[in-house]
């Protein structure tokens, strides 16, 4: 509620009015995609068992790459993987948005979420199988980012239409992120 | 019908590959039918490779079940109206 003399951009009943100050600011960090919380066809991550520690760094800096294009990077996992983020990044600078990995499959089951473009992280048969679902339940473009000492085997057992990267990474991200780079465009830009 | 987690459940096996599940399904039960990923089965999507391999024997129904961190489990459920629902709705061949 406004109070008398309370700008109206200050009153929370004016949210168009703040919204059009925002986007009158120079600066990329306010954009249309970036900012709808209802935006179901944004980018999106599914992530497996966090046991292999690449998976935790990779997740932040794929939010980090696509925040840097005006994107909000929708990240999807158990209980313990998204706990591991909130712990990693409590000011939610990159992992903005997260959901639970059963709600997340529903969501794309029913059409509630169509992701543009989704990153399926994969160290196990567990991984290569939610990989395979997530094929069917979206149309999108799909990468799957397969690591692990597994990765080759896993990689090979992978016989969907996607993209593929595969690392025998465990520890060192290293390799895998130049690939990501490689894969989604972000070669280009400088870390 | 209701979650399986109501219905309760017996795990037959754990931690085992899906090809693994997929083979034990077909050598255990009488009825064996496919199903896609996705699939829905007592209110849960079915995560899985294609052809998923779903059992009955009677209104009992044997199913992979997936999980991030322990892979796949095979549940045993009773439920006569899952079963009748996946004799009308899968596949007889993979």
């Amino acid at each position: 509620m406004a109070f008398p003399g309370q700008p109206a951009w200050r009153s929370g009943q004016a949210a168009d009015c703040r919204l059009a100050i925002l986007r009158s600011l120079p600066g990329p960090w306010l954009c249309e995609t970036s900012m709808n919380e209802n935006d179901h066809t944004g980018p999106l991550l599914i992530l497996g068992c966090p046991e292999v520690p690449v998976q935790q760094a990779l997740a932040l800096y794929c939010a980090y790459r696509f925040g840097e294009q005006g994107k909000e990077l929708r990240i999807a996992g158990n209980t313990a993987v998204l706990q591991l983020l909130r712990v990693s990044d409590p000011g939610k600078m990159y992992a903005k948005k997260m959901m639970d990995l059963d709600r997340c499959i529903e969501d794309l089951s029913g059409k509630k979420l169509e992701p543009s473009v989704c990153l399926v992280f994969a160290h196990s048969d567990a991984g290569i199988t939610y990989a395979t679902t997530i094929r069917y339940l979206t149309e999108g473009r799909l990468v799957s980012v397969i690591f692990g000492k597994m990765a080759e085997d896993l990689g090979a057992q992978l016989d969907i239409p996607c993209e593929k990267i595969v690392e025998k990474a465990v520890h060192n991200p290293g390799q895998l992120r130049r690939k990501l780079d490689e894969v989604m465009g972000w070669a280009a830009s400088k870390t | 019908m209701g979650c399986v987690e109501d219905l309760g459940y017996e795990v037959l096996k754990s931690g085992v590959s899906f090809k693994e599940s997929r083979a034990f399904i077909e050598e255990q039960c009488e009825e064996v039918f496919y199903v896609d990923p996705g699939f829905r089965i007592f209110e849960k999507c079915l995560i899985g490779v294609p052809p998923i391999a779903i059992g009955l024997k009677g209104p009992v129904v044997m199913l992979p079940y997936t999980k991030p961190c322990y892979g796949t489990f095979i549940l045993r459920v009773e439920s006569t109206e899952e079963a009748d629902m996946i004799r009308a709705k899968g596949r007889r061949k993979p």
